[in-house]
């Protein structure tokens, strides 16, 4: 492994949005601060519950959407100086549902082909040719080509999703949520694909989930995010084992397990998940942290970097 | 004891231009007060027509046959509409998946909570807004009174299905469906909404009939378990017999395809069933599942497969004797 191919350095997305009627506008911060680092051929499992910023951070990745402030670099150089285009060959998206995310009107060969045209590479036989190919690596009958969206199942719609991606050979492909809204069996398929994918190409993956036993099965690093910060990143076997965040050991204890004799956890969090508008003062997690002291509910945690793992803890501070 | 729900050959035909679907075929199982029964299985499998059929909710061209259909004992099969709507709701009463789209969004909390209790018993609005916040603070809604006066939009998810756990409770039903209750929620949410209602369950002695896809779910809060499988009740049992020891094929698939943290290796295949899930359309002889099966033989697709009984409310609907899925399934390696 060489260095990163991807990192992010402070990264910032604050949104103004209305704060309800007559109300007037507030800032959002959506992404607080996200430094990351994935390393090439690496897989950096991103977990957290909704609206905790990591799709924002996803679609700042993808160049989607411009960071507020704070940076973005590829390969060692500055997304913005690489340009638009140049990053749009090498990072590549798989959304969630692949009802929606496929153009209804194109069919099959079209909606793989796209980015080939888009970007003006090769002429009409190379861009057949790269769709046959494509199509039998992700596992299409070439048949198919000509169907349409609404005539392919949730597993085969995701395939073409996945070789939307990989027809421009990308170097980094962003997968938010990629399973999560297919069935048991063909989620199966899915991440099994797309660990052999992972092989064959080379490539670096960012995995955004909220199914921690997917990310537990395909991460090489996991990074925990609430409200818009990193609270605790590890190698996955550390994160796994020895959590030291107390809201990642409630995400750890909430994984429902096929095994029938444990019965339900008991995750000692409060109900709500705070509005992101209103985050609360000190560590943005002390209302619903079952370890809170008084320094929590006035002081903001640093983040505290020891044996190559990331925690952002009054608990894992050093003693001064 | 009387069984708060007795199911027997439970069939829902739809008529449509290309053939008869037959989404639920032959489905029989019971539920006892205090216990969860889970139905589980892959989209498309018939769970949810299921509870429909049960409810007497189904679309008007579906037509239900049944052989049996007893509510604490009292026969369903042949009940009019009237005598339905007197049921549902108030000792039969639904969870749906998506609070946001079962609840109305012009009506405050309040009075959608109220509206059952003043459907079903003679109160007064006053007694039935102090039980809705009895209600409330029992699903752990705080400031529950002042709750009322919200509408949905003003809830986040958790809350909203809190407070749909809160209104099918309003009654005081015998028995509840719960349909996806936690598909829409985040993790951390899904443990506290089903540990609410496991205990919800057991203070009001109530039966539970829980749909999902999700096996993880199933094994935390079944008592029993019915897999389905295009339309049919494949595999049934009590939780911790049909997960350390399944035998149809099917769902030894099921459990092979899911990570599971500590018991899968990391970045090692999972195990997957190919093919896809066939439409239960027009006439259907065999085994459905045995263009999806590794151990499908010719036999498979002469005649339909019986369920086959092996003790006491345990059964399977697979050619194949328990000893050699036994084998199959060690074969596996389940995790």
């Amino acid at each position: 492994m060489s260095g990163p191919i991807i990192e992010t350095q402070a990264v910032v997305k604050i949104y103004t949005v209305s704060a309800g009627a007559f109300r007037g506008k507030r800032p959002l911060k959506a992404v607080n601060g996200v430094s990351i680092k994935v390393d090439k051929g690496g897989v950096l499992g991103l977990v957290g519950e909704s609206g905790c910023g990591k799709s924002t951070l996803a679609r700042i990745l993808l160049g989607l959407e411009p960071a507020t402030s704070g940076q973005v670099w590829l390969d060692g150089k500055s997304v913005s100086q690489v340009g638009r285009r140049q990053v749009a060959r090498r990072i590549q998206p798989i959304f969630q549902d692949p009802y929606s995310s496929l153009n209804p009107r194109k069919s099959v060969n079209s909606i793989i082909s796209l980015p080939l045209r888009v970007h003006r590479i090769g002429d009409s036989t190379y861009w057949n040719r790269q769709v046959e190919e494509m199509m039998d690596v992700v596992g299409l009958r070439r048949r198919l080509r000509h169907n349409f969206p609404n005539q392919l199942s949730g597993g085969q719609r995701q395939r073409v999703a996945i070789a939307r991606a990989l027809i421009m050979r990308p170097d980094v492909v962003i997968c938010d949520e990629p399973t999560s809204s297919l069935d048991v069996s063909v989620q199966a398929q899915i991440l099994n694909l797309l660990m052999d994918l992972r092989r064959e190409f080379g490539l670096t993956y960012i995995l955004i989930t909220h199914d921690l036993a997917v990310v537990e099965h395909l991460a090489s690093r996991v990074a925990v995010m609430y409200l818009g910060r990193i609270v605790e990143e590890a190698a996955t076997e550390d994160l796994f084992h020895r959590p030291r965040h107390p809201y990642t050991q409630a995400l750890l204890t909430s994984v429902l397990t096929p095994e029938p004799r444990l019965g339900l956890p008991e995750t000692h969090l409060g109900i709500a998940y705070p509005n992101p508008i209103d985050p609360p003062p000190g560590c943005t997690f002390h209302p619903r942290c079952p370890k809170a002291t008084e320094i929590c509910q006035t002081t903001a945690p640093d983040p505290v970097i020891e044996d190559g793992r990331l925690a952002e803890c009054h608990l894992h501070e050093p003693l001064t | 004891m009387i069984p708060v729900l007795d199911v027997k050959g439970l069939h829902v035909d739809i008529s449509l231009a290309a053939g008869v679907l037959h989404p639920v075929r032959d489905v029989s199982f019971s539920v006892q007060r205090g216990q969860t029964h889970c139905l589980v299985g892959e989209s498309g499998c018939g769970k949810s027509l299921t509870a429909l059929a049960i409810m007497g909710l189904l679309p008007q061209r579906a037509l239900r046959q049944v052989a049996g259909l007893y509510f604490e004992g009292k026969d369903l099969s042949t009940a009019k509409e009237r005598e339905m709507s007197d049921i549902r709701g108030q000792k039969m009463s639904m969870i749906f998946q998506e609070p946001m789209t079962s609840l109305n969004p012009s009506y405050t909390i309040g009075n959608q909570l109220e509206e059952a209790l003043l459907r079903h018993k003679k109160v007064s609005r006053r007694e039935a807004r102090e039980h809705a916040v009895f209600l409330l603070d029992k699903v752990g809604i705080t400031a529950a009174a002042s709750r009322l006066k919200q509408y949905p939009h003003q809830l986040s998810g958790g809350l909203r299905q809190r407070m749909m756990i809160a209104m099918a409770l309003m009654c005081g039903p015998s028995l509840i469906i719960a349909d996806e209750p936690t598909t829409a929620l985040d993790v951390t949410i899904q443990a506290q909404i089903l540990a609410l209602l496991a205990s919800l369950q057991r203070e009001f002695e109530m039966g539970m009939i829980l749909i999902t896809h999700d096996l993880g779910i199933v094994a935390r809060v079944a008592d029993r378990v019915a897999v389905m499988y295009c339309g049919q009740v494949v595999e049934i049992g009590e939780v911790t017999e049909l997960f350390e020891n399944p035998l149809h094929p099917y769902t030894q698939g099921l459990l092979a395809c899911i990570p599971v943290p500590g018991r899968t290796r990391r970045g090692d295949h999972l195990g997957s069933i190919p093919g896809l899930v066939p439409t239960p359309i027009g006439d259907l002889t065999g085994c459905t599942f045995r263009n999806r099966c590794q151990y499908a033989f010719a036999g498979c697709a002469d005649e339909d497969v019986q369920p086959r009984e092996i003790s006491q409310g345990r059964a399977y609907r697979c050619l194949l004797s328990p000893d050699a899925c036994a084998q199959n399934a060690s074969r596996r390696q389940l995790p």
